[in-house]
């Protein structure tokens, strides 16, 4: 045992995986320890932090073609221990992990440079590489109790991170939220476990998987375990949490938890409903369905509303979870009619964007991070035209843009392409109710992924196109040498996700034979570049071609223009139909741009709007767009409990003779009682 | 792949790029003879290209490279749709390596190239026209791919050109689905190729353009590769329409004959859809850009009528 403790050569991924947790643990007390010198952090600590995250991506990709280890860590209570299991699944989503971790510590390493509100870089860096660590800890642990220990030291490390800048009223009042709601879905996942250990009281996974559940308990388990994880997803309606905590962290954190803690719900939620529970009713499908579709539509309309850059991404981030949800939902159903290669094609399409959702919104949080640090400007409203001050994030980020519209030839396409090509399938269900509803199911997503584009071109074109909208810009610098290589890393993701999803698709191979018995690995391969998931004759996807084909015509059309013309180029005031003064308030502001959408869809908004009159000395227009929901559902929760408190809070008195009277009653009718 | 494919590739690229000039310049002809005026030469489109070439690219002061690129890119965007519908041939290298989903994420890549290339120089109508274009776009697209997925389920494949095939060999019928497809196809090509229900291409009016908002700081060789690009789009949503309403006439893999065949039919097909196109822009009126939503959405559901009468009639 200790021999093999010593010889690298000996250690398994397990041990592995362990060793990076262990290391990012370290570098965590290290920054600490250095807390009062502030360069360490950000100059050795987050660039290690980094390397470390590529060293997990790495381990994680080699262990999921290998197969299941177990451990067990002789920590926590007594008779106790920790279970540990690497296995398919738990390798992805740790791959998952590490890819984003590595670009966005990279991108830490120069962002936390300056210090950012109060909290010192030093003690961020513990609390980050803690959030880390814990996150790598929630997907290999193989007991309840495990879980639930990582899964609160996941909360309460990245509330922390969320409440950076703690001096700020809103950042505290976002952090509570975040915490409330965390810990309301963790109470999901706990009694979930309840139900799932089925009055065996054991806890360990291999405990729970050998139960046979009924239909009724497993339904509650899956009910359970919806409204826990969607919690922490984001799934409507616990999404509140989301828009007010990712523009309150800082933009590392931000990308971090909605690349990567987002995922961590839809680990726990797989490895619940395909791995734990053995049953599958086609309603659950369903109803993730309805979920899924009513969350990603929700969260794209508002993200296209949105003034400030954080929130439009973190709405936009509940539109992806919800794309997610939608082919779970989809896998679901048709594993429940035991159409297992269809509920394959699924589920890859939903493991594939989280892979790629991972990259793209990390890449755009670190991004939106870049121009933060530069203009210490969130309101798109007094952004503009940073592509000519910061070129390199601005193309990066187009990248990240792309990618998150769903074009082709990158990542988002991919998973969306997918998603699709598994909606046409859906005519083969044995159930002619289906066969009606999900049609208009695949047309809603298509919306989804088109309102994605308007969003995206809202955002990259406010913040970086256009004329200044403030004076200060034009003094904005670029980005520097680490976050320029961690913004690279998570673009270069992008790009080869989008363009090798065959080459892809043999990671995800494992995963699905794990859940669903079946992969699409074998009928992947063998295609070249082509993306064939189900025949040649059904469809086939090739991006690399695709993108040859457009590079090729591009060139060829600059070089015949060049040849047989001319490349002269005047410059000149811009044109604007001969209309010569021309301000950066002339273009459209971030209200503008969504204004059609908040015409089209007015009735998912609660808006307020103040219209200037023509006999304002100073007009003022204004409009608050605030969540349905919010009043709907939190205000009146919050207004119960606050009378049920107040109510309880009768009964305390402050007056030591009513306490001892409260006692000696309860002694009285205890001792009525136990006499009876 | 075998020789003839990569010649009916090669052809189809170049019809493409050689005729979609003349496809504006034949419904522009017909569209001035039936508002009785005296209409241009059908060779002009040839001609202003030819001069815009010829002319300098006057660029704003402080426009990005993004701006000098998006004409190259979405001219390379449609010539690549074109490549991959099938107008002449359906034995196509290039169209394996994008089905009828890629298709429409290759428009909207074009489409937001477009876009941003607009808000790039930061004007007024530059921003104004983006918007417009993408509000149209994310209307369109849904029904857009709504149709496609009808002609999918009919013929059990995203593959264009099995679409194509399974689709002409079928009897000359009328099926319910593929009807109430035209239906929604024609008025989501009239949105999106800037035709007069929805935008005028002929007119500089400042409060209704949306197409000629997005391009107007464009000049030169750079206008050119856009009006161009805007030519071949209207050749490939007619050669869509063509595909999938009118499927016969296209040739089938190995055939060289019928390759032959194929362009005057095709010739013939355009002819025919041009002077429709024509007829349609004169009869009806331009509409106010929030009228825009709700035909788009009359378009929608069409599709997805189309859509639900295949499933429940099988036809």
């Amino acid at each position: 045992m200790m021999n093999a403790l010593f010889d690298p050569a000996q250690w398994t991924h397990l041990d592995c995986v362990l060793a990076v947790v262990l290391v990012w643990l370290v570098i965590g007390l290290a920054g600490v320890c250095a807390a009062r010198r502030d360069d360490v952090a950000p100059k050795y600590l987050f660039p290690a932090g980094s390397l470390f995250g590529i060293v997990l991506f790495g381990i994680a990709l080699h262990a999921i073609f290998a197969p299941a280890e177990a451990a067990v860590l002789p920590i926590g209570l007594p008779q106790l221990p920790f279970h540990l299991r690497l296995d398919g699944l738990s390798a992805f989503f740790l791959m998952v992990i590490g890819g984003a971790a590595a670009g966005v510590s990279a991108f830490a390493a120069g962002y936390f440079r300056k210090i950012e509100g109060e909290t010192a870089p030093g003690l961020l860096c513990l609390q980050y590489h803690v959030f880390l660590a814990s996150m790598a800890m929630v997907v290999l642990a193989d007991d309840a109790y495990a879980f639930m220990v990582m899964w609160e030291t996941m909360a309460l490390s990245s509330f922390f991170l969320v409440t950076a800048d703690h001096r700020r009223e809103e950042n505290r009042r976002a952090g509570y939220l975040y915490l409330l709601i965390a810990h309301i879905g963790a109470i999901g996942i706990l009694l979930c476990f309840g139900v799932l250990q089925a009055g065996s009281g054991d806890y360990s996974f291999s405990g729970i998987r050998s139960q046979e559940h009924t239909p009724f308990w497993a339904s509650l388990a899956f009910l359970l375990a919806l409204f826990g994880f969607g919690a922490k997803a984001g799934l409507l309606p616990l999404h509140v949490w989301l828009p007010e905590a990712h523009p309150a962290a800082p933009s590392p954190v931000s990308a971090l938890m909605s690349g990567v803690m987002l995922k961590t719900a839809i680990y726990g939620f797989l490895r619940i409903s395909f791995d734990l529970l053995h049953v599958q009713l086609w309603w659950w499908g369903l109803l993730l369905l309805g979920i899924g579709l009513a969350t990603a539509l929700f969260g794209i309309v508002y993200s296209a509303v949105q003034v400030d850059m954080k929130r439009l991404l973190a709405y936009s981030s509940i539109e992806n979870i919800g794309l997610i949800f939608t082919a779970i939902g989809l896998c679901v159903l048709f594993s429940s009619f035991g159409m297992m290669p269809m509920a394959t094609l699924a589920l890859t399409a939903a493991l594939y964007h989280v892979v790629s959702h991972a990259f793209f919104k990390s890449l755009l949080f670190v991004g939106t991070g870049a121009v933060l640090h530069a203009t210490s400007e969130r309101n798109l409203g007094k952004l503009g035209g940073l592509i000519r001050y910061m070129p390199w994030v601005a193309w990066v980020c187009l990248i990240g843009v792309l990618a998150s519209a769903g074009l082709p030839p990158l990542s988002g396409f991919v998973s969306e392409w997918l998603l699709l090509q598994s909606f046409l399938f859906t005519p083969e269900l044995p159930s002619s109710f289906l066969n009606m509803l999900i049609p208009v199911a695949a047309a809603l997503v298509v919306l989804v992924a088109a309102l994605a584009g308007y969003t995206m071109v809202k955002f990259f074109g406010i913040v970086f196109l256009g004329q200044p909208r403030e004076e200060k810009l034009s003094h904005t610098h670029d980005a520097g040498a680490w976050e320029r290589i961690g913004m690279m890393w998570l673009a270069c993701g992008c790009v080869f996700l989008g363009l090798l999803p065959a080459q892809f698709i043999q990671v995800i191979d494992p995963v699905t034979r794990q859940l669903t018995g079946a992969g699409l690995g074998d009928q992947v391969a063998g295609n070249g570049w082509l993306l064939v998931p189900v025949a040649a004759t059904r469809a086939s996807y090739g991006p690399v071609i695709f993108l040859a084909g457009v590079a090729a015509s591009v060139a060829l059309a600059f070089l015949v223009v060049r040849k047989f013309y001319h490349g002269r180029l005047r410059r000149a005031p811009p044109w604007d139909c001969g209309f010569p003064w021309q301000l950066p308030r002339m273009q459209d502001t971030a209200e503008g741009f969504g204004q059609p959408i908040r015409q089209i869809f007015e009735p998912l908004f609660r808006m307020e709007r103040q219209l200037p009159t023509p006999f304002d000395a100073q007009p003022r227009y204004k409009v608050i767009i605030e969540d349905h929901f919010w009043h709907w559902l939190y205000l009146p929760v919050a207004r119960v409990v606050e009378r049920m408190a107040s109510l309880i809070g009768l009964l305390q008195q402050g007056r030591i003779s009513v306490y001892l009277l409260y006692s000696f009653i309860t002694v009285i009718a205890v001792l009525v009682w136990v006499t009876q | 792949m075998n020789m003839l494919a990569v010649v009916s590739q090669f052809l189809e690229i170049v019809v493409a790029l050689a005729l979609a000039p003349l496809l504006t310049g034949w419904v522009n002809q017909w569209r001035a003879w039936l508002q009785n005026k005296s209409a241009p030469g059908l060779l002009q489109p040839y001609w202003t290209l030819h001069k815009l070439f010829n002319k300098d690219s006057v660029v704003a002061v402080h426009a990005s490279s993004l701006f000098r690129v998006a004409p190259y890119i979405v001219f390379g965007c449609m010539t690549l749709a074109c490549a991959i519908i099938p107008t002449l041939s359906t034995d196509l290298p290039l169209a394996t390596a994008a089905d009828a989903i890629a298709l429409v994420g290759l428009f909207a890549l074009a489409r937001v190239f477009i876009s941003l290339a607009a808000m790039d120089v930061g004007t007024a109508f530059g921003s104004l026209g983006s918007r417009r274009e993408m509000l149209i776009g994310f209307l369109a697209e849904p029904a857009l791919l709504m149709v496609l997925f009808t002609a999918a389920l009919i013929s059990h494949s995203t593959s264009l050109t099995l679409i194509v095939e399974t689709l002409g060999q079928r009897d000359l019928a009328i099926f319910p689905s593929l009807a109430f497809a035209g239906v929604a196809f024609t008025m989501v090509s009239l949105a999106e190729n800037a035709r007069v229900p929805v935008d005028n291409p002929a007119t500089h009016l400042e409060l209704t353009m949306i197409h000629e908002a997005l391009i107007l700081e464009y000049s030169g060789r750079h206008l050119a590769l856009v009006e161009w690009a805007a030519s071949l789009k209207l050749f490939a949503y007619s050669c869509i329409g063509l595909a999938l309403f009118v499927p016969w006439g296209v040739a089938e893999a190995r055939a060289p004959m019928a390759l032959l065949l194929a362009l005057p039919a095709l010739v013939f097909k355009l002819a025919i859809g041009g002077v429709l196109l024509a007829v349609l822009e004169t009869i009806s009126a331009k509409m106010r850009i929030f009228r825009v939503p709700e035909f788009l959405c009359t378009a929608f559901l069409l599709a997805v009528i189309a859509m639900l009468v295949h499933i429940l009639l099988g036809a």
